[in-house]
């Protein structure tokens, strides 16, 4: 039977120029070198790429991260002076959030969601690739302030008006402003183009809820996107304009309203500390019951919990304004809702470890890693609930103990769980394993100093040691724990280091050898029924899916006695990546043009207005470009065997 | 080709479900916009009142304009729909221009206000006035763009009936546009205003 696959037809007007294709217009060839990855619309290219940019910016944000430690480290320290200490705090938050973990959990993302869903890619590739190099551009253009010895100061939520012009006069704010909404930009296109796919690109037969629990609780975050960030693009627009034009959002002299900034951003906030852990909590409902060899428990409450933590996280954002002056009525209300949202986060961990009760435990690294997650976030939840208690929080609010729990729900929740991806994903995406020596002692290492370091600020919270102050005087009682924190934190940095080591080690081992060959996990999802690495087209066929984890079922079946047995090798159920008339969609110069556009008009907003003109003309010009390029290019290569001569990109699958 | 009978997409194609997200995006960014605007609506410091300032009837009659340019959006599209070239590009032409009668309204508007002592750094009120508005003129401006470079493509032949669904996706944001400054102008100009 064949069916006939959406047209990929991005733009409006594509077909209709398809028989002029000017000079420049023609869209660049497929091939493999260095050319081939700044033009690709490839969802798996774009997930790696997303993944190399995030990594790098994990390394500048964890060496600010040690600098932090160093001068806490004992009392009265040298290293930074207070003003750099400043911007060491902030540009460390502000790249660990928005440069770091969401663009990892973008990686994944990109990668999986088409092959969990059996599609041939993300909706809209050009806009894909948009979204990385928008993406890319912003997190360099934020990172220059440190060359222009201006970095943002005001801490990771900008509290206004202390970031406004009168207290915060340098440039660093307006690289902080700018530098977020360009990453803005880079969110909203991407999370409109995956909610896109996820609805309309499932393979037959997939319905909503058989899709994994990854793809669900990506879906979740990118509707959140869709929400939060127009949110946090408002509070920097009127940032922006009251610094650079004089308006009087934030200018208490006037007459504003000194709570309309913590308002706006926490609106934003909260959503999108659930966009920083949902991803992982996807990651790991995918890697424990692998590792369990049991079907994940309770699927539904996976997926409600999901979509509720979703609604309720829009209903808590004061509960970071407590001690703001918000009045008593607002504060019961909120510490009420807080309360409530743990619930569905606590069904989520009662579900994974009954998903891993009474299990064939099987504790490979990203198994390990999981495991890490679920322990080390319920210690953040459960201190999350301590806030919730608005009295509590009082004695809490501005000190380490807060720093505490958001590292536990950070690092603890969404950075493990990144983690656990990166190994149990590893040979899906390069076609070998990364070692398990080395694994594991990344893992031992990250866990011992991730405790090191934030379990004691717990005690200094509570001793009363405020965060974001530079140093502290000797006598408070805060010395020993300050020590085992620096030291637990390059313990941390030894983790990651044996984590590249084992990057180089096993791509280093796998020259020359072939591909792991299928299935390398008995994995459950449909992803693993492409070979690895997947191939340039995903499937050879798009499978028709009957099962929630599909896959999984292809494998194993029922004997007379009910007992589960297997009916299935990997190699016979798994497809050998051979198809090759595949239509895939044609590589392009405007996503990484338009994107470079963006830093120009930053700077040209910092700095002289003129710059601003080549930006804008980039980016007019690529938009243009974008719509009138062909909607391919006939003598790509691109493993194209059927000439599309009618315009329109149908592509004929054949489903059994 | 016969729809597959395990075909689970939403039945709306990728471009305008595309949009449709993008315009609830749009909707989060305007609330913002609209909720600062009425915590902000009476903080005028020494400046002119909202109350003092508006002109009501007038801006009446340019959101009037606005409305109608949804009509001829429609019209637009159905003669499109028909295959009605010359009429298609006729309508969408005159959307195009209630648009642009209308941002002139605005740009009107504007000045008057300067004139008047009413500055973007005057007061809470006039920066989250302007802002406002500006965004939302901002928006049709890129509207008028969109349709102008509609027209355009037509005149070259290139605006089929086939593909008749991108000058419906154009529409959905005009008419989006539209609806948000009914949202609007009930906010700032209709609710009774603070006056000095
Ligand atoms: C069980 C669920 C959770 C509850 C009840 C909770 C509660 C809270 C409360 C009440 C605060 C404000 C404390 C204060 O500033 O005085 C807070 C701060 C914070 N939480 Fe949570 N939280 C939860 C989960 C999470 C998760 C999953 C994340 C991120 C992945 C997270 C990240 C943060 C961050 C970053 C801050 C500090 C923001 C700042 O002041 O810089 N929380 N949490
Ligand atoms: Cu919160």
């Amino acid at each position: 039977m064949t069916q006939t696959v959406e047209p990929q037809v991005e733009s409006t007007s594509e077909d209709q120029t398809k028989h002029q294709p000017l000079g420049v217009y023609t869209r660049p060839k497929g091939g493999n070198g260095w050319r081939d990855w700044v033009t690709t619309v490839d969802h798996k290219k774009i997930g790696v790429l997303y993944g190399a940019a995030a990594l790098f910016f994990f390394l500048i944000g964890g060496i600010e991260a040690l600098l932090i430690r160093l001068q806490l480290a004992t009392p009265n320290g040298t290293v930074l002076g207070a003003d750099m200490y400043n911007q060491m705090f902030t540009m460390h938050g502000v790249t660990m959030v928005f440069l770091v973990i969401m663009p990892l959990a973008a990686a994944f993302a990109n990668y999986l969601l088409p092959l969990q869903i059996g599609a041939r890619d993300v909706a809209f590739p050009r806009l894909n690739a948009l979204s990385f190099w928008v993406f890319l551009a912003g997190g360099l253009f934020l990172n220059t302030a440190w060359l222009f010895g201006d970095a943002p100061d005001g801490g990771w939520f900008g509290y206004a008006p202390n970031t406004g012009i009168v207290f915060s006069p340098g440039n660093g704010m307006d690289f902080y402003a700018i530098g977020l909404q360009i990453t803005g930009i880079a969110s909203l296109v991407s999370a409109m183009n995956l909610i896109v796919t996820v609805l309309n690109m499932r393979a037959p037969g997939m319905t909503l809820f058989k899709m994994p629990v990854f793809t669900w609780m990506i879906l979740v975050v990118q509707f959140l996107l869709v929400f939060a960030v127009p949110v946090i693009t408002v509070a920097l627009f009127l940032l922006l304009f009251d610094r650079n034009f004089g308006s009087n959002f934030f200018n208490p002299v006037m007459g504003a309203d000194p709570l309309l900034w913590q308002h706006l951003f926490w609106i934003f906030g909260h959503p999108e500390v659930y966009i920083l852990i949902l991803p992982s909590f996807g990651i790991i409902s995918e890697v424990i019951p692998t590792f369990s060899r049991k079907p994940i428990f309770g699927y539904p409450f996976m997926v409600f919990s999901g979509i509720a933590i979703g609604f309720m996280g829009w209903g808590v954002w004061a509960h970071h304004m407590f001690v703001s002056g918000i009045g008593p009525i607002s504060v019961a209300a909120f510490s009420l809702s807080t309360m409530f949202i743990a619930v569905p986060t606590g069904v989520k961990i009662l579900n994974w470890m009954a998903t891993m009760w009474g299990g064939k435990l099987l504790f490979n690294t990203p198994m390990l890693f999981a495991t890490g997650v679920v322990s080390m976030f319920t210690v953040g939840g459960l201190s999350g609930v301590t806030h919730a208690v608005a009295p509590a929080d009082t004695q809490q609010t501005d000190t380490y103990y807060i720093v505490a729990h958001f590292h536990y729900v950070i690092f603890g929740g969404a950075l493990l769980g990144i983690f656990a991806g990166f190994y149990f994903w590893w040979p899906k995406v390069f076609g070998h394993m990364l070692g398990e020596k080395l694994g594991k002692l990344n893992f031992w290492l990250m866990l011992i100093g991730f405790n090191l370091t934030f379990g004691p600020m717990h005690i200094l919270g509570l001793q009363g040691m405020s965060r974001r102050i530079h140093t502290y005087s000797p006598g408070f009682g805060f010395e020993l724990w300050n020590m085992v924190e620096t030291i637990g934190s390059f313990i941390i940095g030894l983790g990651v280091l044996f984590f590249l080591i084992n990057i180089y080690v096993s791509a280093k081992k796998a020259k020359g050898q072939p591909p792991i060959g299928p299935d390398p996990w008995d994995a459950r999802s449909l992803e693993w029924i492409t070979p690895n690495p997947t191939p340039i087209h995903n499937f050879d066929e798009v499978p028709n899916i009957e099962e929630l984890d599909d896959f999984w079922h292809r494998k194993y079946g029922k004997d007379e006695n009910g007992k589960i047995v297997r009916i299935a090798s990997a190699e016979e159920v798994c497809q050998d990546g051979s198809a090759t008339d595949t239509h895939l969609p044609s590589p392009s110069y405007w996503p990484l043009v338009l994107a470079l556009g963006f830093p120009f008009i930053g700077y040209g907003l910092i700095y002289s207005l003129w710059l601003c003109v080549p930006g804008g003309i980039m980016i007019l010009m690529s938009i243009y470009a974008w719509a009138f390029e062909p909607p391919d290019d006939p003598e790509g290569n691109h493993g194209d065997h059927h000439e599309d001569t009618t315009g329109e990109v149908a592509e004929e699958v054949s489903v059994d | 080709m016969t729809e597959n009978e395990h075909s689970v997409g939403t039945g709306v194609s990728n471009n305008k479900l595309l949009m449709w997200v993008f315009l609830g995006s749009e909707c989060l960014l305007f609330g913002g916009l609209i909720s600062t605007y009425l915590i902000y609506r009476s903080r005028f410091a020494d400046g002119p009142a909202p109350g003092d300032i508006f002109d009501i009837p007038f801006t009446s009659v340019s959101s009037f304009v606005l409305l109608m340019s949804s009509l001829t959006m429609v019209l637009s599209l159905s003669s499109l729909q028909r295959g009605d070239y010359r009429n298609t590009r006729l309508w969408l032409l005159t959307t195009a221009l209630l648009g642009a009668l209308f941002i002139g309204g605005q740009v009107y508007e504007f000045t008057t206000f300067l004139r008047e002592g009413l500055g973007y750094s005057t007061s809470p009120f006039s920066s989250a006035f302007f802002t406002l508005t500006g965004f939302h003129g901002v928006h049709v401006s890129i509207g008028i763009v969109m349709l102008m470079s509609l027209y355009v493509s037509s005149m070259r032949g290139n605006l089929k009936r086939e593909s008749s669904e991108t000058l419906e996706i154009v529409g959905l944001y005009w008419h989006f546009v539209d609806v948000v400054w009914i949202f609007i102008f009930t906010v700032i100009y209709l609710v009774p205003s603070p006056t000095s």
